[in-house]
């Protein structure tokens, strides 16, 4: 029986469960009706549009890319292994995702600018790394890269020890017992990991700009685009903010679809290759 | 389980209570009243020091500043940002926000600046001459075009096109050396500072006595230099606009044009040289 308390509840998950999605939804489906769809395709074949569009793919997937090979061992390490400060080292993993971007921004200016930390010695050998892609590519790296690290090592952590051991009885050698065993079991979740990090970077803007200025073609990314078209030509702002939106929510969606629980895979009979 | 239930609608209230909360309530304010200022981002440090004095005068004003570059005051305006005065660093957006309906009255000019380029103290970049911007693999950095200070710098450079020893072309191939287009005029500033960019185009207002320990300065004649007219004007949004009249009106006065003027400023009207005795 449906008690009085029990119906004040529900009333009251109901409420907040409506509000939450109000303020959720709202201004997503604020940015897909205000343009007509012919007008927002229109829009988005415009150069200025395709080039931002460009840029951001190029780049994000470059940021994703590193932060996959630079992020695996260390999901890894902080998934196998215990030592000293590794609480301390997991806050500084996650401490990208908190941070304000543009605090990202100053901070890679400050290290790898002409002047910076590593950025002078780099500029002995004529490197200069502002105003470039590529200080794109790591201001996304480095905002990207919790969310893959995050992803990868709660995948590692899934998978039984048993299966690391016997591969390891087998004479199996650590790289063999990561690469056929390890990678395999916990691949959805560093599947996951890597399109989760992929698409922050495409929706990188604070450290962007900070550290990578804003010029199209160069370092002017999608987001970017939207923020300096807002003040000219709101038409377009709002095309290209469709576009991120469609973008961003399709890669959620896939992530969602991929099979989340490996260690039921072998439950179900199958052995690892 | 009746605890539970109990434990969740306690915590709703207590998130009820924090979001009401929030909230500032007007009943207990017997405070000073808060003139809020929209400011291009060139005036930072001059309208700081005009609130500072303000406030020392008419303890009764509490004056708060939102300093960005023009476009976007004048965007957040016309999506209905509530505020109550308007300073805009070019006639081009005071009109939007004018066209938009949503100033009281006519807007009134209370200064002008002047541009300049600056180079960061070491001079990595070897800028001596305004010509040196034109050479090839420089890396310079002005405001956006939107930004007034972006719009001007590209008229300026036009400018310095026609003028001789400087050719026709000289613009294109210094636009060539853009690296970033930044949204305000400090932006510019920071590139420079930093040491990030070779070069930058900011208002001569711009370098402050901290910013000029770290750049140096090189000026554009008279006769090539762009003449950036800032004016103000009382928002229709204004909660109290007696207040907002008060600013403007301290802003527009002599007291308040010989702070703009130690901040760099020029006198709002053109004949008046000296900062001390403007006419207003």
């Amino acid at each position: 029986m449906l008690s009085w308390r029990g119906l004040q509840w529900r009333l009251l998950t109901g409420v907040a469960a409506a509000l939450f999605f109000a303020l959720l939804v709202l201004p997503i489906v604020a940015l897909l009706v205000r343009v007509p769809l012919g007008t927002l395709v229109a829009r988005l074949g415009e150069p200025l549009v395709l080039q931002a569009l460009r840029l951001s793919l190029e780049t994000s997937l470059a940021a994703a890319a590193i932060v996959v090979s630079l992020g695996t061992p260390v999901a890894w390490l902080l998934a196998t292994r215990e030592f000293r400060g590794k609480r301390v080292l997991e806050a500084l993993v996650d401490l990208p995702m908190v941070l304000p971007p543009t605090v990202a921004g100053v901070g890679l200016l400050l290290a790898f600018g002409r002047t910076g930390l590593a950025g002078r010695g780099l500029s002995a050998f004529g490197i200069t790394i502002p105003f470039t892609t590529t200080a794109v590519v790591l201001a996304e790296a480095f905002i990207a890269a919790p969310f893959f690290v995050g992803a990868a090592a709660a995948g590692f952590r899934e998978v039984e020890r048993r299966y690391l051991d016997a591969a390891a009885t087998l004479r199996a050698s650590p790289a063999t017992v990561f690469f056929r065993v390890m990678l395999p079991l916990a691949l959805p979740s560093v599947l996951a990991g890597a399109t989760m990090s992929w698409a922050r970077a495409l929706g990188e803007f604070g450290a962007t700009i900070t550290f990578a200025g804003n010029l199209p073609g160069v370092t002017q990314t999608m987001p970017l685009a939207v923020y300096v078209a807002l003040q000219t030509d709101v038409e377009a702002a709002i095309a290209l903010s469709v576009l991120l939106v469609v973008l961003s929510f399709t890669v959620l969606l896939v992530v969602r679809a991929l099979p989340l629980a490996p260690a039921t895979l072998l439950r179900a009979g199958r052995e690892p290759r | 389980m009746p605890g539970i239930q109990r434990r969740g609608w306690a915590s709703y209230l207590a998130l009820a209570a924090i979001l009401l909360g929030a909230e500032p309530n007007p009943a207990f304010a017997q405070q000073p009243t808060d003139v809020t200022v929209f400011a291009a981002a060139s005036l930072k440090d001059a309208f700081a020091a005009v609130g500072d004095a303000l406030g020392q005068r008419r303890p009764a004003l509490a004056v708060h500043f939102n300093f960005a570059g023009s476009q976007q005051l004048a965007f957040q305006l016309d999506q209905g940002a509530r505020a109550d005065v308007f300073a805009s660093a070019d006639q081009r957006w005071m009109q939007t926000v004018r066209n938009s309906g949503l100033i009281v009255g006519t807007p009134s000019v209370f200064a002008r600046n002047r541009l300049v380029v600056i180079t960061p103290a070491a001079n990595p970049g070897r800028v001596d001459r305004l010509q040196d911007l034109r050479r090839h693999g420089l890396k310079l950095v002005l405001a956006a075009e939107a930004v007034p200070a972006g719009k001007y710098s590209r008229e300026a450079l036009g400018r310095l096109a026609g003028g001789p020893g400087f050719g026709a072309d000289y613009l294109t191939q210094v636009l060539r050396n853009v690296v970033s287009q930044e949204e305000n005029v400090k932006a510019v500033v920071t590139k420079v500072q930093l040491g990030e960019a070779d070069a930058g185009m900011v208002y001569v207002s711009d370098v402050t006595p901290a910013v000029r320990r770290g750049v140096r300065v090189i000026e554009i004649p008279d006769e090539y230099n762009v003449v950036a007219t800032y004016p103000i004007a009382v928002l229709r949004s204004a909660a109290e606009p007696a207040a907002a009249r008060a600013f403007m009106e301290f802003v527009l006065s002599p007291d308040g044009q010989v702070l703009l003027a130690r901040h760099g400023l020029l006198p709002a009207e053109a004949q008046a040289v000296a900062p001390s005795g403007p006419k207003r």
